[in-house]
């Protein structure tokens, strides 16, 4: 980006700067022996010199244009802000329903939905596997009837929604497109995310059903399902977050992530479809970590490189499809139990990692996330901390301000690279399906999280309240969230009440068409599955038959 | 007797997908000399019962970060207590309120360890349990 006798000139000047440095630490040492983010060593400063090989056209380009690096959209916030969409659930349908309406009445942009840990995994909240957990990390919905009352007084034409659900994923858009229909909204008006991305449950989240190849035509049939029926709904989204939230590097986040996606992109094509048409569909949802330029570096990077590997591997000629656009949440794994207020600092400068990283939507965590679910109020203060960012920062005014800065070029190029290097690796075993077989991509996680927490141990990183300025505190009176235990017998009773109230012959039927349907994969499930959930049938239903039929996904496990 | 190393059972309970803690805990507990049995995730009691008593196992440690606590330490050490292998110590960490803890320790959970404990930490106090629990066994 630089003339070559300016070069010259910088290259003395940083000689120069290195020799006082010498000279310097000769008598005084710094504070370590070595700088580094989560990927990368760090050097004391950069200049024009390590970004001598960055092409600005070739590698950032204008926002909105390829590679994106800089954006998705040419003027980013100036037109609208991100959509502020907190994650929520739990309990029940009825609780539930109060918070989302508590949180767009406070100015939330989009719903995020929480299932709980039997909904996540295709139970029925009356199976005996569901047992203590109804309820707990989000809301049970059993059939159409949750559904329902889960959106009383929210039209689904005027919202987004984001759900969380990954192996039922069908089952679950099938009831928000049968609760469409009830609120006269056709299913080319919704617009929201499914999260549908099985291969990092098998990675990092753990709620998987079903082996990878079923669970990939399950996926597969939802892309090709909503490109001819949903069309403004993201069918996937390619999840780092919880990968990262295992104790990835941020150069590992950006690696696995888009090694997922290279997966899903490649078996949609296998199956027939255009990449040009369902690539516009596919979103991506990270993680906003504690090493703030590094996270700012890491959405540009990976915005930089999904770009290339849809224009250059898959040929994709549509702008649109080679565009990543992400939802990012703040790092839950860097809230502390120990003094949690200060962990409203931290989300706040997550938040603007993210925002200044350009992410297209945002939750921000709660303090008291470490020690529980949120309550109103703390929730409510992350809402604000991403409303400070929006309105009273100054940061939204412009696009991509950060771009140009030494580091972070240097950084968003590095970062790059090492993913590129990842995705290689990958490549070489036979794609991601064979590296998470073998335990490649999880022993590489799990030597990252030690070594994270080997550090915090000795002491080379400091987590404020935790390995340094710690304080007595007596948390035991704290106000927490709590969900009622009776929530799981009472739930087991509106399913009863469901199954005596439906056309029984009709759900048989239905279930009986979907058991077909899996055996033949020249068809595609989701409309047996819709029709099944119109009836009322249940999720655990649906998936006891698909379990019949698919088997069920058994852990590698890698220590 | 003496030297015969710790036996430790490392348990993922339920539905809970989080297992960055149980691991980074399963592999501190092998490189302080212990024997490690990582279950895996989505262990019912019964097989985590029945796991520690198979393989001999001073201790069982729960790894639970989705609420279900209260449900899953009651059972489990409900099921050891029926199956006479109530001297398993059984402990356990997660995102667990503090408030929740004296309940816990009602039901007979050894130690409860929340986030941000240092490994050390738990580490000491299983070695020290263990020692404890064998002493007795050899008076007994």
């Amino acid at each position: 980006m630089f003339k070559e006798d300016q070069l010259q000139a910088i290259g003395k000047g940083a000689e120069a700067h290195r020799k006082t440095m010498e000279k310097m630490l000769a008598k005084a040492p710094e504070r370590k022996k070595e700088f580094r983010t989560s990927s990368e060593t760090v050097a004391p400063v950069y200049s024009p010199a390590d970004v001598e090989n960055i092409d600005y056209m070739r590698d950032l380009g204008f926002p909105g244009q390829y590679p994106f690096t800089r954006g998705v959209q040419p003027n980013m916030y100036r037109g609208r802000f991100w959509t502020m969409r907190q994650y929520a659930g739990f309990s029940t349908a009825e609780d539930s329903n109060a918070r989302y309406r508590f949180l767009l009445e406070q100015g939330s942009m989009g719903l995020s939905v929480a299932f709980d840990l039997p909904t996540q995994i295709g139970y029925d909240s009356d199976h005996p596997m569901a047992q203590g957990e109804v309820g707990k990390v989000g809301v049970p919905i059993d059939s159409l009837a949750d559904m329902e009352i889960l959106f009383d007084q929210i039209p689904l034409d005027k919202v987004s929604t984001s759900m969380t659900i990954n192996a039922p994923a069908s089952v679950l858009l099938a009831m928000y497109i049968a609760l469409g229909e009830k609120q006269g909204v056709r299913s080319e008006e919704l617009s929201g995310t499914i999260q549908n991305d099985i291969l990092k449950e098998y990675i990092a989240r753990g709620t998987y059903i079903f082996p990878p190849k079923p669970s990939m035509r399950l996926i597969t049939d939802i892309f090709e399902f909503c490109s001819n029926h949903v069309p403004k709904w993201n069918t996937i989204s390619i999840s780092g977050y919880h990968i990262r939230e295992a104790g990835s590097t941020a150069a590992q986040e950006i690696a696995f992530t888009l090694a997922d996606g290279i997966a899903y992109v490649d078996a949609a094509i296998k199956k027939g479809q255009d990449p040009n048409v369902f690539g516009e569909r596919l979103s991506f949802f990270f993680n906003s970590h504690n090493d703030f330029l590094e996270e700012v570096a890491k959405f540009r990077a990976a915005r930089r490189l999904w770009a290339r590997l849809m224009k250059e591997r898959f040929g994709i000629t549509n702008p649109k499809a080679m565009m990543l656009r992400f939802h990012t949440q703040t790092a839950g794994c860097t809230l502390t139990a120990q003094q949690p207020e200060n962990n409203i600092a931290r989300v706040a400068f997550q938040c603007l990692a993210a925002v200044l990283g350009g992410t297209q939507s945002l939750h921000s965590n709660s303090m008291d996330e470490a020690l529980a679910l949120p309550t109103e109020k703390s929730v409510n203060i992350a809402l604000r901390t991403q409303q400070i960012v929006a309105y009273e920062s100054g940061v939204c005014s412009t696009v991509d301000p950060l771009a140009g800065s030494y580091y972070i070029e240097s950084l968003t190029d590095r970062l790059c690279q090492d993913a590129e290097t990842y995705i290689a690796k990958i490549d070489d075993m036979g794609g991601m399906l064979t590296a998470i077989e073998k335990g490649y991509v999880q022993q590489q996680i799990q030597d990252a999280a030690y070594a994270y927490q080997r550090a915090i141990e000795t002491g080379d990183m400091v987590v404020v309240g935790v390995n340094k300025f710690q304080m007595e505190e007596d948390n035991s009176g704290r106000e927490l969230l709590r969900v009622d235990e009776r929530v799981g017998r009472r739930q087991a009773e509106k399913i009863a009440a469901v199954k005596a109230k439906r056309d029984n012959l009709r759900v048989q039927t239905t279930l009986d068409e979907i058991r077909a349907a899996a055996r033949d994969e020249s068809v595609n499930l989701m409309p047996r599955i819709l029709d099944c959930v119109r009836a009322y049938g249940t999720e655990g239903e649906i998936c006891g038959v698909l379990r019949e039929e698919f088997g069920e996904y058994r852990e590698n496990i890698v220590l | 007797m003496e030297d015969r190393k710790i036996r430790v059972v490392v348990a993922k309970p339920g539905l809970d997908g989080h297992d960055r803690g149980a691991k980074v805990i399963a592999r501190a507990f092998r490189d302080a000399g212990m024997e490690v049995i990582y279950t895996g995730l989505r262990q019912t009691p019964e097989q985590i019962v029945e796991t520690a008593i198979q393989e001999d196992a001073d201790a069982i440690g729960i790894s639970i970060l989705s609420g279900a606590h209260d449900h899953y330490f009651r059972t489990i050490i409900g099921l050891l207590k029926a199956k006479g292998a109530e001297d398993i110590i059984v402990f356990g960490g997660g995102v667990i309120p503090e408030g929740d803890i004296p309940g816990l320790m009602d039901l007979g959970a050894g130690a409860i360890f929340g986030p941000g404990t240092p490994t050390t930490t738990t580490i000491e106090w299983l070695q020290k349990a263990v020692e404890e629990k064998r002493a007795r066994e050899s008076r007994a």
